[in-house]
């Protein structure tokens, strides 16, 4: 997994709450085996409009999007991940995303952070009132920061907890840290009842 | 303290604990299909890794597979793809599969169940959100992305936060016309879709004990919609019947050591839940979604809302766009929209009492003029048992479509989806913005209302039907 220690860049305001993903990726692109080639697919359908924030050409290259709540509702297709990373995102913001979403992308190095619905919506004025703005994304510190041009500034502390983080700023790959406990993985199933299932064919 | 019946599987499961970090978890079943798979197996073969535990491993063909001539080559290049690599992966590390034609293939939800594979007090994952399926037997299982089918595949672990613990009491007795299906809807209509975030629900209660093996899992299914991590339902004499004599269910003297530790798998007295709801079972009606999110859903006796009558404005703009998307205004009875498809099955409600329940209402009527009715089999399994049951004739007979087992216009990502525009009764789980195809206008509903929305045409519940609905179908 790709470390992430902090991150500057303009954004994507997105007044939407409730986003699925099936917006961020519908099904039909699910069909590709591979993990990259779905930028086209991110938001397909709000795309076709020419007004659609992404549309918008102060927009292009924007780094960071800041959602409304239930950000990555649905299913649990990483795919809606890939997608964002796919069309060059490295943060969402949002004051609440779906519970599958959010491992999915701390998985992926896509970090996802959770402010008050009040601080998205300072944000949102500040990058809707000028699209130059930027914004930094801070896991080292767990802070988010933007200043307007007219000296408007936010700065918001938010929670990750310390596990998560260290993998993050590390980029430690799970499966490798978990085959460092091997042993207690074999221990447990030692134990394990007869009675459970099993998938050998009868 | 006592514990809840989450947080006992949940500790008989626990591998590793250690202060700061997520607990290790062991995975007694994991279900893939073809969809969330073939990065994870790349992802092995990267790394030069094997599936540590084939024998708790097991494969389906579902989401992609087409309902019409499935013995054909598949039409579409991109899904034959998908399905052949599944194949090859599970042939290169030993994963028993059930592919297309085979007669243990379908919705991967309803195949795990049928084996006798999910049973009480097991974790079960797949790479789908709808995992939270089994949790009807007490087991704790729900969705994962494709990094952590990986991760299973190759440690049959997963390093996972402990949730919080809900429980959602519905007291008292459902009324005859009220399915499962109505009573989940309901439940997300109050909860909403972020209401179960960070929880295992557990459902319990009078009217959840009275309700069916089959009626569970349709509850169970649509806890993702409310955002749960997972939903649960106590195992108890329903789960034992259900379970006893399935081709994977233990036997002997091992059927005996389970069901002492089946019966343990209760929540204690003395628990504490973190959140508690409470829902008056007797007061629950038929209900239909008419928005774009599960949680947009009304009793069908009721009108369209008006996005002004929310206080919480996200939720009034979420309303707006849904009303525009949907092509409906507020103040519209809902028993007055019109329908052009009705798709009944899913791992909602595709089982044989979901097929028996919209069978009999059919049965002797006519599907309306222009209506199509799609009925999709959750598995092989179901639909041998409807042909057996003569069901197919009774839907076929009405004007309705039989069609092979799979995913279909759940998420169409086969063939069978809805044009722009067209509106369907679907008794399937998403009413997402395009879920069953571009421009696809969705209402969830149970298979009964499924089923008499499409001899009226219009969203209906059985009681709508008169006999002269019935008499007109035998004179044409
Ligand atoms: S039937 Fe629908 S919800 Fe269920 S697994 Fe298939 S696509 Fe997902």
């Amino acid at each position: 997994m790709e470390a992430f220690t902090t991150h500057t860049g303009r954004a994507v305001p997105l007044r939407r709450g409730n986003v699925d993903t099936d917006q961020i990726i519908p099904a039909h692109w699910l069909k590709k085996v591979t993990r990259n080639g779905f930028e086209d697919g991110l938001f397909e359908a709000w795309r076709k409009d020419g007004s659609f924030v992404l549309n918008q050409p102060e927009r292009a290259g924007a780094t960071v999007l800041l959602a409304g709540p239930d950000f990555g509702t649905g299913s649990s297709r990483e795919h809606a991940v890939w997608a964002l990373q796919n069309y060059g995102f490295k943060a969402v913001v949002s004051s609440r995303f779906a519970d599958i979403f959010r491992g999915n992308s701390l998985k992926n190095g896509l970090l996802t952070v959770v402010l008050p619905q009040e601080t998205v919506e300072q944000l949102w004025k500040l990058t809707e009132a000028d699209p130059t703005v930027e914004v930094t994304v801070d896991l080292v510190a767990r802070e988010v920061r933007a200043e307007g041009r007219d000296g408007v500034t936010v700065a918001a502390a938010f929670e990750l907890d310390d596990n998560a983080r260290w993998r993050l700023l590390e980029g430690l790959d799970d499966i490798s840290l978990t085959l460092a406990n091997e042993a207690d993985i074999t221990t447990y199933e030692r134990s394990r009842p007869a009675h459970k299932p099993s998938t050998v064919q009868v | 303290m006592g514990r809840t019946l989450a947080e006992k599987v949940w500790d008989d499961h626990v591998v590793r604990r250690a202060e700061g970090e997520p607990d290790l978890l062991y995975i007694d079943l994991h279900l893939l299909h073809e969809v969330t798979s073939p990065q994870a197996f790349d992802g092995l073969r990267l790394n030069g890794r094997q599936v540590r535990r084939t024998d708790l491993t097991i494969a389906t063909e579902d989401h992609n597979t087409p309902t019409l001539d499935i013995d054909k080559p598949i039409a579409d290049p991109v899904s034959r793809t998908q399905l052949e690599t599944l194949r090859k992966n599970c042939a290169e590390f030993g994963v028993r599969l059930h592919p297309l034609g085979d007669v243990e293939q379908g919705v991967v939800h309803v195949v795990g169940p049928q084996l006798g594979l999910t049973q009480p007090g097991t974790t079960v994952v797949c790479g789908d959100s709808h995992t939270s399926t089994h949790g009807a037997f007490g087991a704790l299982a729900f969705g994962i992305g494709t990094s952590q089918v990986e991760h299973v595949l190759a440690t049959q672990t997963l390093p996972l936060a402990r949730p919080k613990t809900m429980a959602i009491t519905v007291d008292g007795e459902l009324p005859a016309d009220v399915t499962a299906k109505d009573l989940i809807l309901a439940v997300i209509a109050k909860i909403g879709t972020g209401g179960g975030q960070g929880y295992v629900i557990e459902y319990r209660g009078p009217a959840i004990e009275k309700l069916s093996m089959e009626a569970r899992m349709t509850v169970c299914n649509m806890s993702i919609e409310a955002g749960a991590r997972a939903g649960m339902i106590a195992p108890d004499r329903t789960t034992f019947d259900y379970l006893q004599g399935r081709d994977h269910a233990p036997s002997g003297a091992d059927w005996d050591a389970a069901v002492e530790y089946w019966q343990t798998l209760r929540t204690d007295d003395d628990a504490v839940f973190d959140h508690e709801v409470r829902i008056d079972g007797a007061s629950l009606a038929p209900f239909v979604t008419w928005g774009t999110n599960p949680a947009q859903g009304a009793p069908l006796s009721a009108s369209v809302p008006d996005p002004a009558s929310f206080d919480d404005p996200s939720d009034r703009l979420a309303a707006e766009k849904a009303l525009e998307y949907m092509g409906l205004h507020a103040g519209q009875p809902l028993r007055e929209v019109k329908v052009d498809t009705v798709f009944v099955g899913s791992c909602t409600n595709g089982r044989i009492e979901d097929l028996r329940a919209a069978a009999s209402i059919v049965e002797g009527r006519q599907v309306a003029d222009g209506v199509r009715m799609l009925v999709v089999p959750g598995s092989v399994r179901v639909a041998l048992q409807a042909v057996a049951e003569g069901l197919d004739k009774v839907f076929t007979a009405s004007g309705a479509e039989w069609r092979h087992a799979g995913c279909s216009m759940c998420l169409g990502m086969n063939p069978d989806q809805l044009a722009p525009g067209e509106r369907s009764a679907s008794t399937s789980n998403r009413n997402f913005e395009g879920r069953q195809g571009k421009g696809g206008r969705t209402h969830l509903v149970s298979p009964q209302v499924a089923a008499a929305t499409a001899v009226l045409g219009h969203l209906a519940s059985p009681a709508d039907l008169t006999d002269a609905d019935a008499r007109t179908a035998v004179e044409a």
